[in-house]
C-alpha cells in the first residue's frame, strides 16, 4: 500500500512539487537564517577566537567584551605575572581610531596593540606578508575583511594611512575572523598602539595569560581574580560573554527569530494547503480503499509515507540549498568563515517533522472521517 | 452451498437530520442466494444504497442482524470487519474510483496488495483477470488513457481479482447506452456469478431488468416485491 500511496502522490506532479517546494523553502529559510544568526552571534567572540594562544583574559572588573572594555593601569600586568600558575602574561590594547586614506576617505577602525616581544595577540595566520613586518617603523597589519572594505580590488601593501593624525603603513594582511560589525582592524605593536591611540592615563585593555597547565585555566582565572582584584575569564567564558552581549543588546535574535518563525508558518501554510488539496482530490479513492478493506491504520501509514517522502526530498533540497548558499558566498567578506553548525540541520529537521506532522494530521482527519459508505452516494 | 449468502433480520436504519430522526429502512428480512444475479431496485430515496451498504459491512444498522456467509458481520470487531470485507467482498462503484496515477493492472491488483501479497505477484494475477475481461492489452495504461467502458472493466477486475464470495455493484450501467449496458451485464453474469458467489446489483435502469435472476424492489425502506420479474405496476 505504501507503493500505491507514493504513486498517488507523485502521480499528481503539480501538488507533489508544490509540497516539495513548500518543505524545501521552509527548510532553506530556517536553516539559512539560523546559520547566519549563529555565525553572526559567534562574531561577538571573534576578538577572543583570533587570539588562540591566550588561555585566560584579564581585564577591569567592569569590562564585558573585547570591544566593551575599560582600560587598566599598566601595573595590572605585573600583578598578573606574579600569580602562581601563570606561564606568561602580555599586554593587549584594543581601541577605536579614525583613519584617513590617501583618497581622503574617513574610516573608523579598531587598533589592536600586541605584545612587542612575542607578538601574542595577532591572528594565527597571515594572508600576505609576515608578522615580522611589525618590527619596521609605523607598521600595521590589516585584517583581510577590512582590506576588502578599505581597498576593494587592490593590494593594500605599502599603503600609507593617516591614523589619528599619525603615519601608518600597511605591511601585511592577517587572516582574521571579522568582528560583529566587520570593522576594519589594524594590528600593531603595543608600544606603537600607545602612540596611535589618544592619550589617557590608563590604556591597557587586557592582559593575555598563558597557563602553565591549560587544562586548569578555570582555576587559574579564579586565582588571578582572588590575587589581583581584576576580572579574569577563560577563553571560552569570555567568548561566551561576547555572544551574550550581542544577544542582550541587539535586536538580532528577535529579527532572526521572526524570520525563522515565518519560515515555519510559510511551510505550514504551503504544505498544509497543498496537502489538503491533494487529500480532497483523492478522497473518493481513499473512500474506495476503505470500503474495499484497507484499515485506518494502513491509511495512516499511506499518508505518513507520502508526508515522509515529501519531507525527505524537501528537507534534502533545503539543506543543500543552504550549503550552496554558504559555499557561493564563502568568498564574500561578510560571510567569511561561515559554517553550518550540526545542530541547525537537526533543528530544521524537527521543524519540518512538525510541519508534516501537523499538516499530515489535518489532512488525515478528513480521510479517517470519510465513511466507506460515502462511495455509494 | 447450504444457507443463504446474505441474511438480514430486522434491519432498521435511522439517520439524524437536525432534531429529526428519519428511518430509512424498516425491519428488513431478506435472504440473498449465491449463484444468482440479484437486483436491488428502487426509486431514489427508497433506501437501496443504505441497504446495500449495510449488507456489505460498510454501514452499521441501527437494529437487526446481518449474516454474510454465516458470519454475523456486525458482531465482528472493527478491524475484523474491515478484514472480512477485504477477504470476502468485491466492490464495483458507479464512478469506478480508480486511482488515476497507477496503471490498470495495478488498480486491479489493489485488493491483493491490501491483503499483503507481493506487488509483482498481485500485478500478474491482475493482468490475468484483465485478460479474462478482454482488456489485457490495456494493462499498462493509466485510467485516463482508457475509455469509460474499459475503466469499468478495470473496476470489475479489481472487484474479482481476489476471488470474493460476494460482489456488490452500484449502478453499473447508469452511464452507458443500452447496448453497452447489456454487454456489461453479460460480462458480469459470465465472470461474477458463480455457484459459491453472490452478486448484488443496485440499479434503477429498467433496460436491464430482464437480465436479473431475482429482483428485490424497495419502497420507502421496505421490500415490496421479490421475484424473477418486475411487478407490472413499475
Amino acid at each position: 500500500m505504501i507503493w500505491i500511496a507514493i504513486r498517488m502522490l507523485t502521480g499528481d506532479a503539480q501538488k507533489f512539487f508544490g509540497l516539495v517546494f513548500g518543505i524545501a523553502f521552509s527548510t532553506l529559510l530556517i536553516t539559512q537564517q539560523l546559520t547566519i544568526f549563529v555565525n553572526l552571534l559567534e562574531r561577538g567572540a571573534s576578538g577572543v577566537y583570533n587570539v588562540s594562544s591566550a588561555d585566560v583574559w584579564v581585564m577591569d572588573p567592569v569590562s564585558r567584551t573585547t570591544d566593551v572594555a575599560y582600560a587598566m593601569p599598566s601595573t595590572a600586568l605585573d600583578k598578573v605575572r606574579g600569580v602562581p600558575g601563570v606561564e606568561w602574561a602580555v599586554p593587549h590594547i584594543r581601541a577605536q581610531a579614525s583613519v584617513r586614506t590617501k583618497d581622503g576617505d574617513l574610516e573608523g577602525v579598531a587598533v589592536i596593540g600586541v605584545d612587542d616581544a612575542t607578538l601574542i595577540g595577532l591572528p594565527r595566520n597571515m594572508v600576505e606578508g609576515s608578522v615580522d613586518v611589525l618590527s619596521q617603523p609605523d607598521s600595521v597589519i590589516i585584517d583581510d575583511v577590512g582590506m576588502t572594505r578599505m581597498f576593494p580590488g587592490q593590494s593594500p601593501i605599502g599603503e600609507r594611512l593617516e591614523l589619528n593624525d599619525q603615519r601608518a603603513v600597511i605591511r601585511g594582511i592577517a587572516d582574521a575572523i571579522p568582528s560583529f560589525t566587520s570593522t576594519v582592524v589594524l594590528y600593531t605593536k603595543y608600544s606603537q598602539a600607545l602612540n596611535y591611540v589618544p592619550g589617557t592615563r590608563n590604556r591597557l585593555s587586557f592582559v593575555l595569560v598563558g597557563a602553565e597547565n591549560p587544562a586548569e585555566a578555570k582555576a587559574l582565572s579564579e586565582l588571578i581574580e582572588q590575587e589581583t582584584g581584576l576580572k579574569a575569564q577563560t577563553r571560552e567564558e569570555f567568548a561566551r560573554d561576547g555572544v551574550d552581549f550581542i544577544i542582550e543588546n541587539t535586536g538580532i535574535p528577535l529579527n532572526f527569530g521572526i524570520t525563522v518563525a515565518l519560515g515555519f508558518i510559510v511551510g505550514v501554510a504551503i504544505v498544509g494547503l497543498t496537502f489538503s488539496l491533494f487529500i480532497r482530490d483523492n478522497i473518493k479513492q481513499f473512500g474506495a480503499l476503505k470500503a474495499i478493506g484497507v484499515t485506518n491504520g494502513k491509511i495512516r501509514k499511506m499518508v505518513a509515507a507520502q508526508a515522509g517522502l515529501v519531507g525527505l526530498i524537501g528537507y534534502g533540497l533545503g539543506v543543500l540549498g543552504t550549503v550552496g548558499f554558504i559555499s557561493a558566498f564563502s568568498s564574500d567578506p561578510t560571510f567569511k568563515g561561515f559554517y553550518i553548525p550540526w545542530q541547525i540541520p537537526i533543528i530544521s529537521l524537527v521543524a519540518v517533522t512538525l510541519i508534516l506532522a501537523l499538516t499530515g494530521w489535518l489532512a488525515l482527519r478528513s480521510v479517517l472521517k470519510t465513511e466507506p459508505a460515502a462511495v455509494f452516494r | 452451498m447450504s444457507g443463504p449468502a446474505i441474511s438480514t433480520r430486522g434491519v432498521t436504519r435511522d439517520f439524524k437530520a437536525g432534531q429529526q430522526t428519519i428511518t430509512v429502512l424498516h425491519g428488513i428480512d431478506l435472504d440473498v442466494r449465491a449463484g444468482e444475479l440479484t437486483f436491488l431496485v428502487g426509486e431514489s430515496g427508497s433506501g437501496k444504497t443504505t441497504l446495500i451498504s449495510i449488507m456489505c459491512g460498510i454501514l452499521w444498522p441501527t437494529e437487526g442482524e446481518v449474516e454474510v456467509f454465516g458470519t454475523d458481520i456486525y458482531d465482528l470487531s472493527d478491524d475484523a470487519l474491515v478484514d472480512f470485507r477485504l477477504q470476502n467482498i468485491g466492490f464495483i462503484f458507479q464512478q469506478y474510483n480508480l486511482i488515476p496515477s497507477i496503471d490498470a493492472a495495478s488498480n486491479a491488483a489493489v485488493p491483493l496488495i491490501a491483503q499483503g501479497m507481493d506487488r509483482h505477484e498481485a500485478r500478474e494475477k491482475a493482468v490475468a483477470m484483465l485478460e479474462k475481461l478482454n482488456i489485457g492489452d490495456q494493462a499498462a495504461k493509466l485510467p485516463n488513457q482508457l475509455s469509460g467502458g474499459q475503466q469499468q472493466r478495470v473496476a470489475i477486475a479489481r472487484a474479482l481479482v481476489h476471488e470474493p464470495r460476494l460482489v456488490v455493484c452500484d449502478e453499473p450501467t447508469a452511464a452507458l447506452d443500452a447496448a453497452s449496458g447489456r454487454r456489461v451485464m453479460d460480462l458480469l453474469r459470465e465472470v461474477a456469478v458463480a455457484e459459491d458467489r453472490a452478486c448484488i446489483i443496485v440499479t434503477h435502469d429498467n433496460r436491464i431488468f430482464d437480465m436479473a435472476d431475482r429482483i428485490l424492489v424497495l419502497e420507502d425502506g421496505k421490500v415490496t416485491h421479490d421475484g424473477k420479474h418486475m411487478p407490472e405496476d413499475h
